[in-house]
Parts: C-alpha cells; sequence; structure tokens
C-alpha cells in the first residue's frame, strides 16, 4: 500500500489528551471525533488536514492514555498516516489493531512541515518528494504485519479461530 | 539466565516454554477490564464481530467511573451501554456507582486483582496493579474486545529495568514523591516500552497505598508495567479473598536492561509542574506560586491513607479565600471509612468538597473543571496542556500533603510549614 500526502509537523511527546480531549469521550464516531483532533494544541488542525495528509512527529507519540479514540480520530480527521521518532505503546498497539498506518523513522527532523511525501508500507521505504530524499525504515515484525494484513485485531482473531 | 517477576507473570500466561524480551505472545488474561469511556468501543466491536458469548462471565470487569455519576445524556447513554451489556453477558463484575469505584482502587479492594495475575484493561492506569506483584497493563478498547472473543491478548514481552531506592523517607514523602522524583530523572518515555520494577529497602517499608500510587505513575515514564515484588505487606493485604493468590520473584541472575539505584534520604515532597509529569522539582524551590484549586483524590492518590494526610494538615484549619478544595475519595468503601474517622468532616468544616467516587476532574471530565488561566494543585497522574479543562490552565501533581497545605496557604507550599 503506497501513501501520498501533505506534512503536518508536530513536536515530541504529543499525548492523547492533545490528539483528543476528554471532554469528546462521549462518542465513539470517528468522523465526530475527527473534528477535534489536535484542537488542544492547534485549534484549526481537522480544518487544515485534506484528506490523506500525514502527521509527522518526534519522540512518544501517543503517550497518555489509553484511549482507542485517539487513532480514531487522526484517521476520523483525515489523516492517512503517522510518522514518528518513536511511538507510546498503548498508542502503538491501537494504532496496528485498528489498521491506522504508521511508521517509526531517525529521520523525522529531515522532513518539514508542508513537504509531500510518500509512504511504501510493504517495504517501509518513505519519499520526501518536496526534496527528493529517501528515508528507509524498519519493517514490522511478521506478526504485526499479520495483523495489518487481516485488516485489524479482530480480523485476525477470526481468521485464526476458523484455523484452530 | 533467570527471568524477572514479569516475565515469570508472562511466561505462566503464555504456556510457552520459555521466553524472552522483544518476543510476541498470546497470553491468557485473568481480569479484563474496561470504563464507560472505553468499553462501549470494546462492545460494539464485540458485537461486530460475530461472536455471541464472552468468553467468561467471572474474568470481565465493567466499571463506569470517568464520567459516572452520568454527567450529561451522552455519558448517561455511554454509562447504560455497559449495563445493558453487563446484564445480556451476565456478567458478574459490574459496578453501578453505589458500589462503584474508580477501577484502580476498587479492584485490589474487592480482591478481584490478585498477585500472579494477568490483567488488562482498557484504561492506562490499569498498571497500578503492578504494586500487588500482578503483571497490569493498559490496551485499547478492542485488545478488550478481543479478549472479551477468547480470553487472551497479543503482547511484545519487554525488557525490564529495576529502580533500587535506599535510605529513609522524610516525614511528608512517599510514593508518590518516590515515582514523580523518578519520572523527573528519566523522563516521560525514560521506560518507553519496558517494565518498571521498583525495589531496595525504602519500598519495603512503604504501605500498600503508597505502592499503588508508584505503580499507578509507570506509564507516566511509557512503561508497560510496573511491579513490585510481594512481601508480607502484601500477603497480609490479599489474605482472605476467594481467589488465591500467585507470588513471583525475580531471580537473582534475572537480567535487566539497566539498573537505577538512588539514595533518597534527602528527598523532599516533589511537584510536577506544568505541562509534563517529568517537570519534576522539590517543594521547597517553589516560590510564589498561586494556586486556584486543590485537588485530592483519584485513582493516584485518593486511598485511605491519603485522605488521613491531608485531613492530618486541614483539621482545624480553613481552606484559603478564593481557593476551591475538592476531595474525592477513590471508592465507595474509603468514603464510608472516611466519613467513620471524621476526616469528611475535617474537609468540609475547611471549606472543601467531599465528592462521592469519580474519575471526573482528573481528566478534565467533570466536578471541577479548570477555568482560563487557573492553576491547580493535584494529586492526580497527569498535567498536560487541559489536561483538567481550559488549554489555558496549569495543572502541578503533587502528594496529598503538599495539595492540603496549599489549600490552607493558597499558595504551593511544603506541608513542613503549616504549624
Amino acid at each position: 500500500m503506497v501513501i501520498k500526502g501533505k506534512v503536518h509537523k508536530f513536536s515530541d511527546d504529543i499525548n492523547t489528551d492533545d490528539i483528543i480531549a476528554a471532554k469528546y469521550l462521549v462518542s465513539t464516531d470517528a468522523q465526530e471525533l475527527g473534528k477535534h483532533c489536535m484542537e488542544t494544541i492547534n485549534p484549526t488542525f481537522s480544518q487544515a488536514v485534506s484528506p490523506g495528509d500525514i502527521i509527522v512527529a518526534g519522540n512518544n507519540f501517543g503517550c497518555g492514555s489509553s484511549r482507542e479514540h485517539a487513532p480514531l480520530a487522526i484517521k476520523g480527521c483525515g489523516v492517512s498516516a503517522v510518522i514518528a521518532k518513536s511511538f507510546a505503546a498503548i498508542f502503538f498497539r491501537n494504532a496496528i489493531n485498528i489498521g491506522l498506518p504508521f511508521l517509526e523513522s531517525a529521520d523525522v527532523d529531515k522532513i518539514n512541515n508542508g513537504d509531500i511525501v510518500e509512504i511504501d508500507l510493504a517495504t517501509g521505504v518513505i519519499s520526501n518528494l518536496t526534496q527528493s530524499k529517501l528515508y528507509k525504515t524498519q519493517a514490522f515484525p511478521n506478526f504485526l504485519q499479520e495483523i495489518v494484513e487481516s485488516g485489524g485485531l479482530i480480523n485476525w482473531v477470526k481468521k485464526s479461530t476458523k484455523s484452530q | 539466565m533467570g527471568y524477572t517477576i514479569a516475565e515469570k507473570i508472562l511466561l505462566k500466561h503464555s504456556g510457552q516454554k520459555s521466553i524472552r524480551p522483544g518476543e510476541f505472545i498470546q497470553a491468557k488474561v485473568d481480569v479484563a477490564l474496561a470504563n464507560d469511556i472505553t468499553a462501549p468501543l470494546a462492545i460494539s466491536e464485540f458485537k461486530k464481530s460475530g461472536f455471541k458469548k464472552v468468553f467468561s462471565k467471572d474474568k470481565i470487569v465493567l466499571v463506569p467511573d470517568h464520567f459516572a455519576p452520568a454527567k450529561d445524556l451522552k455519558s448517561a447513554n455511554q454509562c447504560k451501554i455497559l449495563a445493558d451489556f453487563a446484564k445480556e453477558q451476565g456478567i458478574k463484575n459490574y459496578f453501578e456507582i453505589g458500589c462503584m469505584g474508580i477501577e484502580h482502587a476498587l479492584l485490589p479492594e474487592k480482591g478481584i486483582v490478585l498477585p500472579g495475575d494477568l490483567v488488562i484493561g482498557a484504561d492506562s492506569h490499569t498498571c497500578t496493579y503492578g504494586a500487588l506483584g500482578a503483571y497490569a497493563t493498559g490496551m485499547g478498547s478492542t485488545d478488550l474486545a478481543r479478549a472479551y472473543i477468547d480470553g487472551k491478548c497479543w503482547l511484545k514481552v519487554p525488557a525490564s529495568v529495576k529502580f533500587i531506592y535506599k535510605g529513609k523517607l522524610n516525614k511528608w514523602v512517599g510514593g508518590k514523591d518516590l515515582i514523580l522524583y523518578t519520572i523527573g530523572q528519566i523522563g516521560v518515555d525514560g521506560a518507553l516500552y519496558k517494565v518498571m520494577e521498583f525495589s531496595g529497602p525504602v519500598i519495603r517499608k512503604l504501605g500498600m497505598d503508597d505502592r499503588f500510587s508508584m505503580s499507578n505513575m509507570a506509564i507516566e515514564a511509557g512503561a508497560r508495567a510496573g511491579l513490585i515484588e510481594p512481601d508480607e505487606k502484601t500477603k497480609k493485604y490479599v489474605a482472605g479473598f476467594k481467589r488465591k493468590p500467585k507470588f513471583y520473584y525475580s531471580d537473582k541472575d534475572a537480567s535487566y536492561e539497566k539498573i537505577y539505584e538512588w539514595d533518597v534520604t534527602k528527598l523532599e515532597p516533589q511537584v510536577s509542574c506544568p505541562h509534563l509529569p517529568s517537570n519534576t522539582k522539590p517543594v521547597s524551590s517553589l516560590k510564589n506560586i498561586k494556586i486556584d484549586q486543590a485537588v485530592i483524590g483519584s485513582c493516584t492518590n485518593g486511598r485511605i491513607s491519603d485522605l488521613r494526610i491531608a485531613a492530618s494538615l486541614l483539621k482545624g484549619k480553613k481552606v484559603a479565600r478564593g481557593v476551591k478544595l475538592i476531595v474525592f475519595p477513590a471508592t465507595q468503601k474509603i468514603y464510608l471509612q472516611a466519613v467513620k474517622e471524621g476526616l469528611a468532616e475535617i474537609f468540609v468544616s475547611s471549606g472543601g468538597v467531599f465528592s462521592t467516587p469519580t474519575c471526573g476532574p482528573c481528566l478534565g471530565g467533570h466536578m471541577g473543571i479548570l477555568a482560563d488561566g487557573e492553576v491547580a494543585i493535584a494529586t492526580t497522574n497527569r498535567n498536560f496542556l487541559g489536561r483538567m479543562g481550559s488549554p489555558k490552565s496549569f495543572v502541578y501533581l503533587s502528594n496529598p500533603a503538599v495539595a492540603a497545605a496549599s489549600a490552607i496557604t493558597g499558595r504551593i507550599t511544603h506541608p513542613d510549614k503549616i504549624k
């Protein structure tokens, strides 16, 4: 799968309260949550996103709460993928489980706000089309790829229960 | 090479012959917890999956505590999803308000989580139960939905990091100060994807309430879990519960990715300044920080010993003019105990509010939202931008003694200053 979009840059330690504030957790609807994505730190973020855009952030992206509403809000506002130097553990598994594409990359600092980048999830290669640069990332371990290829954790469980 | 306590519990629940850090395992869970924010998503994923019956009526726990008692119609509808699902599936451990409590205080108190358990919870502070010597970790709603189906979860076995605390604690210094200090030293991703193991003579002297406060905030350093090996105090705490605990201990030759050792004899009460739990400073270094609100409670510090400490300072005193003091005990049992001991009377007489158990104020849900520009000192666990309300407000994290002392003076204050 290849994803192409405009970059929205964020700093280190973007927490789940930044991504979706607790007051909006009275809904589980991705579109509704998406309207308030990143609102605390950037009130106009959801309007600035065009479908397919990509979030690029520093270390520890998604730290804080276990709320799956965070990756849902990111998906719901139209963001197609997240690239960060590192991800908080619960956010990491939530993104895998619900099928939000993401990549860990050490080259985040080389990517600028507004750059157009293309991500090849199968190879883990990020192409910065604006700067004509390529960044390589580690592919997911086999087990995680299985979940992604199944279309999320629940489908993976359904498959593995059937095969038993 | 031996195993750490965390690795032993994961090994036991994986059914494998051996495990090593970095390996993916499928493990059987003893307890699968969710609340009124995370359960509705888990339940809807479960229903969409086509499976009809949950894997166990005893191992699933549903606690409406975040926006409960329901703060508005949408929250009421979310809480009702839990009630309906519990009824439909015959889930035993569903706690309606009246027998409800903040989940991470309630489950140990009821003996639902025990040493040696593998506990997953769709709430990041599920790591609290590590204080019992359980492997307890926060996950998302879809993980819970999966556990509802087959009683299992996927885990990548984390490496362990050991923290040894030596020396003797000063008065007014407890588990909360140790964990704030620790996060201050290593940062909010200082234990990213690791297990923190808290040990040493200082930990052995801590009571269970202080240990829960420490394990509770392991997530604030990015950790998957925060464990304390069981001892006589743990055994006493869990004696008498119906289900039997299993005690695991780290082997002498267990492998740790890193070992930190600190003498904490000179440690004074710690305060984490806005807007990260790692912005930790000794309380006496904070000069003239005026507060509008003091919040004492939560899954971190809403237990009876926390309330006793706060009450010992507030007895016979008045909350400073212009300061709002909100005290919220974590469970009904703690609430009742506070009434019996006269603590509730002290809080109310001092000019504070004594609330029913709820997570409300901690996450800016309800029961004390901060206005633009307001400053709070709180015994809660997160001080992220806008965490307790307005994105223009400021949250300082502390232990209950500092919060109570600050409520009296109206400024962040060392409890020693209260005569």
